[in-house]
C-alpha cells in the first residue's frame, strides 16, 4: 500500500501547490487577505506532504521493497542501511522529490520569514515558490514517478551504482541541490519586484542571506563533488569540465557575480536591470543544468538516464525565460539608473568587471558544453571541445577575476585619487611583484604559475593591508589586541567575512595551479617485491589478496611507499567486483599531504597476483583545495551573522 | 552610459569572441565511427573515436603496457594503439570511446579511452561471479 499512498499524496501536493499559486497571486492582485494565508496553508500542505512522501521513499528503502520499481532499481539486499538511505537521492527520481522537498523547506521558511517584513512583495513570491514546486511536483507525478510498481516483484534488487557507495554521496547532492533550490528565493522576490513594479532595492536587503546561502551551498556542493571525482572516480582529479560540472558552474558563475552587483545596487542604487537579469539568468542555469543532466542530450560520465523529462524541463526553462522576459519588458522604464558611473578608476568599475568576467566565463562553459549540440544543428558533423579549451580560455578570465578580488574590497567609490591607490595599493603591488621574482628564482618555470602565485600574494596583501590598517585604528582607542580584532570582525562581519571567503577562493586558486603545474605521474607494471619510483616516492608492490565483502568481491594489493629511508606509507588500492556490474570499481588508496599526496590505483593485475599494473601519481597541492573549502565555509558564517549594530558593544573590563 | 564604459565592453567582449574562437578551432575534437574515419582518415586531426572492441582484437602486455585492439561498427574496423592499462568496464564486445589522432603508419593512436558507462544495470550474471569465486581461490591460494 505504502506507494499507492505516496503517489496519492503527491497527487494531492500537486493540486494544493497550483491552487496555492494561483490564490496568492489572486490575494496578491486584489489585496485579500483571506487569499494569501489560505495560500499559506496550502504551502504548509505541500511540505507535509512532500516531507510525507520522502519519508515513505525513505521507509521503502530501508525495508527492501522491491514491489517498487526505484527501490528495486538502487538498491539490493546487500545494500548497507546508509548507503539504503543515500540511494533515495542517488537516481533521477528521488532526485527529484528530495529537490522539491527542499523547496517546499524554503518555501515554509519565507512564509515564516517574510509574512511581516515584505507586505507588497510576499504574496507574489509565495506564488512563484508554489509555482516552482508545483512543476517539479508535475514531474515527479508523470514523466518521472518515484513510486511506480514493478511487477512481477524480484526477489532481490539490481544495487545502487557502486560509485555512489560513498560519504560524499550523502553530503554532495544535499549541499548542491541546497544550493540550486535556493536561488529559487532570490528568483521569487525579483518576479515579485517586477509584478508589483517595485523594483527598487526592498527585494535585494530582504534576500541577502538567502542569496549568500544559496551561493554557499552551491560552492560546497561543487567543492565536495571534486572531492568525490577525486577520491573515488580513481582518474586522479577533481574536475573534468564534464558537462554535469558545467550545468553546476554556470549558476555559480552567475550567483556570484549577483552577489557582487548588489552591493553597487545598495550603495549606488545603480545596476537594477542588471541585478533582475542576473538572478533570472542563475535561476535559469538551474534548470538548465537540471535538464543537462536528466535529459541526457549531452553524453556523461554520470549524467543520469534519458526519458521524456528533458521535454518537461525545456518547456519549464521557456515559460520561465518568456515570462521574466515579459516582465522585465513591462517594466522597463522603472529600470532606469539613478546613479551613473564617474569613473573607469573606482570601485563600481572593477565590479562591473568582475560581473562582466563572470559572466564571460559563464557564457565561454555554456559555449562549450552545448557547442556539440550547435555544431551537429549547423554544420551537420559531432564536435566537442574538451578540458583543453575551457582551461585555455577561462584561465586568462579567472586571472582577471582574481587581480579584481585584490582590487575591489579597497578601491574607493565614485573616482579614486591617485592619493588613494598609493595608500591601499602600494605595499600589495610591491609584495605581488617580489613575491613573482622569488617564484622564478626558486625555478617555478610556468610563467602561468608565477602569475596565479603573485596574484594570489598581491590580493592576501590587500586583505592584510586592511585588516591592518582598521585593527590600528581601533588600537588607538585604547582597546587591546584581542578585542579590537573581535570587535572588527563583529561589527563590519560582513565585509570580513568576504574577505575570508576570497581568502578561501585564493586557497582553492593556488591549489588549482598547483596541482595543473606540479602533478607528476606514471603508469607501471610491477612483479611482486619490485619497486618503481616517481617524485621521490619508492612504491615497492607486496602482493595480492581477496576478501569477501558484504555486496561484492574486492581484489587488494598491497604496496609500500617509501621516501628516503623511511616508510610514507602502506596503500592498499583494489579492484571491487559487483554482481550487477559487468566489471570491476577501481578503488583508489592515497595518501594526503599539505604539498603531495601519493596517489596509486590499481589496474590490471595476474591471475595468480604475481604482477599488477598501477597508474601512480603524485599530485601537488591538491589539499590545499579542501582547506579553501574551510575557509570559505567560516567566512560565509562570519558574513551571514546577523547585523548586531546597535547592540551595545561588550566591554570586557578585568576583574 | 559613457563611451569609455562602451568601448571597453566592446574590446572585452572582441578579446572574448577571439578567445572562443582560436579556442574552439584549436581544440576541436571530432565525433567519428570506425566507417567515417576509416574512408577518410587527416593525420594529426584530434579525433573521438566510438565503436565496438573486436572480438580476437584485443592485445594486453602488461610488462610493456601496451594495449591494441580494433574498434569496429559493423561495417568497417579501425586499429587502436594504446600505452596504458585497460580501464575497467572495457573489454571485447563492449562499447569503448578512444581520444586521439590518426597515425601516418595506418593505426590510430589513442591517448584517452573511456568504456561506456551506464545508470541502468544489468541483472547479475553468473558467469562473471563463476569468473571472480575462481579468482578468489587463485589468489587466496597464491598468498598462502
Amino acid at each position: 500500500m505504502t506507494p499507492e499512498i505516496g503517489a496519492g499524496a503527491l497527487i494531492v501536493a500537486l493540486g494544493l501547490a497550483i491552487y496555492g499559486c494561483a490564490a496568492a497571486a489572486v490575494g496578491g492582485r486584489t489585496g485579500r487577505v483571506a487569499l494569501v494565508e489560505s495560500a499559506q496553508h496550502a504551502a504548509l500542505g505541500v511540505f507535509t506532504l512532500v516531507t510525507a512522501c520522502l519519508l515513505l521513499l525513505a521507509w521503502s528503502f530501508l525495508s527492501f521493497d522491491f514491489s517498487v520499481r526505484y527501490v528495486a532499481n538502487n538498491t539490493n539486499l546487500g545494500t548497507p542501511f546508509y548507503y539504503r538511505l543515500t540511494a533515495v537521492w542517488g537516481a533521477l527520481e528521488g532526485s527529484i522529490v528530495l529537490w522539491a522537498w527542499m523547496i517546499s523547506v524554503y518555501t515554509l521558511i519565507v512564509v515564516l520569514r517574510h509574512r511581516r517584513n515584505a507586505r507588497e512583495l510576499y504574496p507574489w513570491v509565495l506564488s512563484v515558490m508554489l509555482g516552482v514546486l508545483a512543476f517539479f511536483l508535475l514531474v515527479m507525478t508523470l514523466p518521472a514517478p518515484v513510486f511506480q510498481r514493478l511487477a512481477p516483484v524480484p526477489a532481490d534488487g539490481r544495487g545502487l551504482n557502486p560509485l555512489l557507495e560513498d560519504s560524499g554521496m550523502i553530503t554532495h547532492p544535499i549541499a548542491l541541490y541546497l544550493g540550486f533550490t535556493g536561488f529559487t528565493v532570490p528568483f521569487a522576490f525579483a518576479i515579485a519586484a517586477l509584478v508589483t513594479g517595485r523594483v527598487g532595492d526592498a527585494w535585494i536587503t530582504t534576500t541577502r542571506g538567502w542569496t549568500i546561502t544559496a551561493w554557499y551551498f552551491l560552492s560546497l556542493g561543487l567543492l565536495i563533488g571534486g572531492w568525490w571525482s577525486y577520491h573515488v572516480l580513481g582518474w586522479g582529479g577533481y574536475w573534468a569540465w564534464d558537462p554535469v560540472e558545467n550545468a553546476a558552474f554556470m549558476p555559480w558563475l552567475t550567483g556570484t557575480a549577483f552577489l557582487h552587483s548588489v552591493m553597487i545596487q545598495e550603495r549606488r542604487r545603480m545596476l537594477r536591470l542588471w541585478n533582475l537579469a542576473l538572478v533570472i539568468m542563475t535561476f535559469a542555469l538551474t534548470l538548465f543544468g537540471t535538464f543537462l543532466t536528466r535529459s541526457g542530450v549531452i553524453a556523461s560520465v554520470h549524467a543520469f538516464t534519458q526519458g521524456s523529462i528533458g521535454v518537461f524541463f525545456l518547456s519549464f526553462l521557456a515559460a520561465v525565460l518568456l515570462l521574466a522576459l515579459g516582465l522585465l519588458a513591462w517594466r522597463w522604464d522603472a529600470l532606469g539608473a539613478q546613479g551613473e558611473l564617474d569613473s573607469v578608476v573606482s570601485r563600481e568599475s572593477a565590479f562591473l568587471l568582475n560581473n562582466v568576467l563572470l559572466v564571460a566565463a559563464a557564457f565561454t562553459v555554456f559555449f562549450g558544453t552545448v557547442f556539440p549540440l550547435l555544431s551537429e544543428a549547423v554544420r551537420g558533423v559531432k564536435v566537442s571541445v574538451g578540458a583543453p579549451f575551457f582551461n585555455q580560455v577561462n584561465v586568462p578570465l579567472f586571472l582577471g577575476l582574481i587581480f579584481l578580488m585584490g582590487v575591489g574590497p579597497l578601491i574607493a567609490w565614485r573616482r579614486a585619487s591617485l592619493d588613494n591607490l598609493k595608500r591601499n595599493f602600494l605595499w600589495p603591488v610591491a609584495l605581488g611583484i617580489a613575491a613573482a621574482a622569488v617564484f622564478r628564482l626558486v625555478g617555478i618555470r610556468s610563467s602561468l604559475a608565477v602569475l596565479a602565485l603573485a596574484l594570489a600574494v598581491f590580493v592576501t596583501a590587500t586583505i592584510a593591508v586592511d585588516l591592518v590598517r582598521a585593527t590600528r585604528a581601533r588600537l588607538r582607542t585604547g582597546e587591546r589586541l584581542p578585542g579590537a580584532l573581535g570587535g572588527l570582525l563583529l561589527r563590519h562581519n560582513r565585509r570580513y567575512g568576504g574577505f575570508a571567503v576570497h581568502l578561501g577562493i585564493l586557497v582553492v586558486a593556488v591549489g588549482v595551479t598547483g596541482s595543473q603545474a606540479w602533478s607528476v605521474q606514471t603508469e607501471r607494471t610491477l612483479r611482486r617485491g619490485e619497486s618503481t619510483e616517481l617524485g621521490g616516492y619508492h612504491v615497492r608492490f607486496d602482493g595480492l589478496a581477496a576478501s569477501e565483502e558484504s555486496n561484492h568481491f574486492k581484489v587488494t594489493g598491497t604496496f609500500t611507499v617509501t621516501k628516503g629511508n623511511a616508510t610514507a606509507a602502506v596503500l592498499q588500492p583494489a579492484k571491487k567486483f559487483y554482481p550487477q556490474e559487468q566489471s570491476p570499481i577501481a578503488y583508489v588508496d592515497y595518501r594526503l599531504g599539505l604539498t603531495e599526496d601519493v596517489y596509486l590505483v590499481l589496474g590490471d593485475f595476474a591471475r595468480d597476483g604475481s604482477q599488477a599494473t598501477v597508474r601512480l601519481q603524485v599530485n601537488r597541492l591538491v589539499s590545499w583545495i579542501w582547506i579553501g573549502g574551510a575557509i570559505l565555509t567560516l567566512g560565509t558564517a562570519l558574513a551571514l551573522v546577523p547585523e548586531r549594530r546597535k547592540a551595545p558593544v561588550p566591554v570586557l573590563v578585568p576583574v | 552610459m559613457k563611451p569609455k564604459f562602451l568601448v571597453g565592453g566592446l574590446v572585452i567582449a572582441a578579446a572574448l569572441a577571439y578567445m572562443i574562437y582560436a579556442g574552439v578551432t584549436q581544440y576541436a575534437v571530432y565525433f567519428v565511427t570506425p566507417s567515417e574515419l576509416g574512408s577518410a582518415p587527416v593525420a594529426g586531426k584530434a579525433y573521438r573515436l566510438g565503436g565496438m572492441v573486436e572480438r580476437g582484437s584485443l592485445r594486453w602486455e602488461p610488462r610493456t603496457l601496451s594495449l591494441t585492439f580494433a574498434l569496429s561498427d559493423g561495417k568497417a574496423s579501425v586499429p587502436v594503439r594504446h600505452k596504458g592499462a585497460p580501464p575497467d568496464l572495457f573489454g571485447e564486445g563492449r562499447g569503448a570511446v578512444v581520444e586521439g589522432s590518426w597515425s601516418a603508419d595506418g593505426y590510430f593512436r589513442a591517448t584517452h579511452i573511456m568504456a561506456k558507462h551506464s545508470e541502468e544495470y544489468t541483472a547479475p550474471h553468473d558467469t562473471s561471479q563463476a569468473g571472480v569465486k575462481e579468482l578468489m581461490r587463485t589468489l587466496s591460494g597464491g598468498n598462502r
